[in-house]
């Protein structure tokens, strides 16, 4: 047991240190400090840029485009983009139906969708949850029906993240309604371009027009997009909910986070010191750090233990807790270390809008982030849902 | 990177598991800390000559196993699945390191003897006075032709009552609490002048107040330098808090699986209280406490080579972080056994004992997270 680099290890980190200092793009890095909203082309210079170099999916198996790293070169990557704050990529394609295609596709969606997530040139989206279907997530109703070499889907997705940029979504439907719930579910890859489709904003707390409602009207969609046998598609989803909580700890981000909080706690004052110097504020700040290197240890178990390379778990749900709530104690230290310039509403620069905004540019969006953060603990399945499942696979009960 | 561990690791794990599992069941455990002596010394020769296992952490050369800080956390990680006595942290883990740390003749002599079994060392660092501050001594080793004569007073020395020496600290010169000045001594505990009181300890040990009266030692009882020895105490301390934190980890595994069992077998409103969500959310809680305790001492022992501020920023880090889990996890598993849980009946309340004790042992979870902050948050 050790946490020594190899000096190829070393080679390897100098090596991501140089590619991120010589091609990050500038502008991004000036959107991301003046705390701008990011808009899709923001998110894909970078996504395009490494998948120029052939890093765009570490964790994908060589065949079908995986870099082939060891579990610390992959440790030392995420590491080395959250330190270069680098903007986070889009999981829908590269940790969620990527890894559905390569595992239950046919060579035929392989062959088509798999270059396409890769290069970036198809954005997706999840069509997950429904208004009437959160954590029960089995009971869905939106429907699809055999008609001759299609299906014909009627139904209303939710919550479904930056839909509208999207390309392509992944459809959890309803193919057999008389089986038992998760037993006549299939996984359907449909176009989002389609006749029928309708993607509505729903706006967050933070003012953020981040998730939609997705309503599908006599949607056509051919058999050849199902993935996976009919209504064996909650074999599918099981698998993508536990992949989409392996990254999901956050452990990198959440270390470039605490700096960042650090740094405006050493900034803002509280009477003649720096916030940081206030007792209560710098204990907060040390529990943080000490639950952070806990869930770091964790992970490091997880990737470099006796049970690496088995894929995930459901361990990976303590991951997931422990990662969000550290990530919404983040947010919290943040917002309160900035005091009275939490409050001012910074909506963006609007068109020829150069008056430079109200409060510290690390102000502007500590309250919407607050805000927004609080999804970590609902998403991907909630974090009660999180403990049922660890109750029941790791405890037995 | 690697988070496994080697085939000999695995190896002493299993045996001493296996040996525990044979010897040390919790109703002969309770037979042998309410005995006179409060323990069974054959268990101890046993570990020695038997399995060899007080050998783990100590180079070939001295007929050890060649372990280091990861062989002395998988032998307390077990010892703490069991609520174990046996002194194997003071001997092994402390004085051990202390002896390893100044190497030389005084290693040669003793390390052997540790290894054999034949030794028992306590520690008696802890002052009345001094809460958990190693420097704040008012016992004194004066200078006295070519040894020292010792006069103090040293509170709850575990495993005193069952020793053949004593690792003492104490002043040879600065002020009560300086850095400078201070002596680490490795002494017969019958020599002349030795004064013990000696008490059984509410999580099964047994401990002393010792006081020191004009006891003569000789000079080569001194390990490391005269008045320089602050930096090996803390040193040792640190190896002996990630050595806590490993025994924790084994007794926090055990409250929870103890806690997972009594659930499924004890049944209210028709049904095991198992079922009930509020209960499987909280041992979910537990499980994650166990598991987060686990990772901190990994960190803690692959840390414990860096250079001292690092070093004690990972302790701490791991020892306030241990505290807190164990404290959940102890007064949840009592909180859902009810009302058995408070009694002496069940093992769960003796475990839960341990867990309460190792919370402030070496430092409260508020000490180390001061220590945490002067060193990695300083202004």
């Amino acid at each position: 047991m050790d946490m020594e680099f190899s000096p190829e290890d070393l080679a390897f980190q100098q090596e991501v240190r140089d590619f991120i200092a010589e091609n990050y793009p500038a502008d991004l890095r000036d959107k991301q400090d003046e705390g701008e909203e990011m808009s899709k082309e923001d998110f894909l210079a970078w996504h395009k840029i490494l998948h120029k170099k052939g890093w765009i999916a570490p964790a994908w198996p060589v065949e079908y485009g995986g870099t082939g790293w060891t579990p610390t070169q992959r440790f030392i990557w995420s590491e080395e983009t959250a330190r270069a704050d680098c903007i986070r990529l889009m999981p829908f394609g590269l940790a969620m139906v990527g890894p559905v295609i390569y595992t239950f596709g046919t060579p035929e969606q392989k062959a088509y969708f798999l270059p396409r997530i890769l290069s970036g040139e198809d954005w997706w989206c999840q069509g997950y949850s429904e208004p009437g279907s959160g954590s029960d997530l089995a009971s869905l109703r939106t429907t699809a029906i055999r008609d001759g070499d299609d299906y014909i889907v009627n139904g209303q997705k939710t919550w479904t993240t930056l839909a509208q940029h999207a390309d392509w979504g992944f459809f959890l439907v309803r193919t057999d309604k008389d089986a038992k719930q998760q037993e006549g579910i299939s996984f359907l890859l449909i176009d989002m371009k389609s006749p029928g489709i309708t993607v509505r904003p729903i706006i967050t707390l933070g003012g953020e027009h981040e998730v939609n409602e997705v309503w599908l009207e006599d949607v056509r969609v051919p058999i050849s997009q199902r993935v996976y046998e009919e209504n064996k598609g909650w074999t599918c989803a099981k698998f993508l909910l536990a992949h989409e909580r392996t990254g999901i700890a956050g452990v990198a981000a959440s270390k470039r986070g605490i700096e960042k909080v650090k740094a405006i706690a050493r900034t803002e004052l509280d009477g003649d010191k720096p916030l940081l110097a206030n007792a209560f504020f710098k204990r907060k700040v040390a529990e943080l750090e000490v639950d952070l290197a806990a869930l770091e240890f964790t992970e490091l178990r997880s990737l470099a233990g006796p049970n690496a390379g088995r894929g995930p778990g459901p361990e990976s749900s303590l991951l997931k807790i422990k990662g969000s709530e550290i990530q919404q104690r983040l947010t919290e230290l943040s917002l309160e270390a900035v005091g009275h310039y939490g409050a001012p509403y910074f909506r963006g620069f609007g068109e020829g809008d150069n008056e430079h905004p109200i409060g510290p540019d690390y102000a502007h969006r500590a309250a919407p982030t607050y805000f927004n953060v609080r999804k970590t603990t609902i998403y991907g399945g909630s974090n009660e849902i999180q403990r049922n499942i660890i109750a029941k696979m790791v405890l037995g009960l | 990177m690697d988070f496994t561990y080697t085939e000999t690791q695995d190896m002493i794990r299993d045996t001493l598991a296996r040996f525990l599992s044979d010897t040390y069941d919790f109703e002969t455990r309770q037979k042998f800390i309410n005995s006179d002596s409060g323990r069974d010394p054959a268990i101890w020769t046993a570990l020695a000559q038997e399995l060899g296992m007080l050998g783990a952490p100590f180079a070939e050369e001295h007929g050890g196993l060649g372990g280091g800080a990861l062989e002395n956390a998988i032998v307390m990680e077990e010892l703490g699945k069991v609520i174990g006595i046996e002194p194997y942290l003071p001997t092994v883990v402390i004085a051990g390191g202390a002896l390893k740390a100044v190497g030389g003749a005084q290693a040669d002599a003793m390390i052997p003897e540790i290894i054999a079994g034949n030794a028992i060392i306590a520690f008696a660092y802890a002052e009345p006075q001094g809460r958990y501050d190693l420097a704040n001594l008012r016992t004194t080793a004066k200078k006295d032709g070519a040894g020292y004569v010792l006069n103090g007073h040293k509170g709850v020395v575990y495993a005193a009552p069952w020793a053949t020496h004593l690792l003492v600290t104490a002043r040879t010169g600065g002020g009560q609490r300086d850095r400078e000045g201070v002596s680490l001594f490795l002494i017969d505990a019958n020599l002349p002048g030795i004064v013990r009181r000696d008490y059984p300890t509410v999580d099964g040990s047994r401990a002393s107040e010792i006081y020191f009266e004009n006891v003569a030692i000789p000079g080569d009882a001194l390990l490391g330098g005269e008045g320089t020895g602050l930096p090996l105490v803390e040193q040792i301390v640190d190896d002996a808090t990630v050595a806590v934190c490993a025994e924790a980890t084994g007794v926090m595994q055990k409250l929870h699986e103890g806690t997972l069992e009594y659930t499924q077998q004890r049944k209210q409103f028709g049904v095991p209280i198992a079922k009930f969500q509020v209960l499987q959310h909280r041992m979910v809680d537990m499980f994650m406490e166990v598991e987060q305790a686990r990772s901190m001492t990994i960190m803690g022992v692959l840390k414990l080579d860096l250079p001292a501020n690092e070093r004690m920023a990972a302790v701490s880090a791991a020892k306030a972080k241990v505290a807190r889990g164990a404290k959940f996890v102890g007064q949840n598993a009592i909180q859902t056994h009810g009302g058995i849980g408070i009694t002496q009946e069940l093992a769960i309340g003796h475990y839960f004992k341990r867990a309460t004790m190792i919370e402030g042992q070496f430092g409260s979870h508020d000490y180390h997270m001061d220590r945490y902050e002067r060193i990695v948050l300083a202004d």
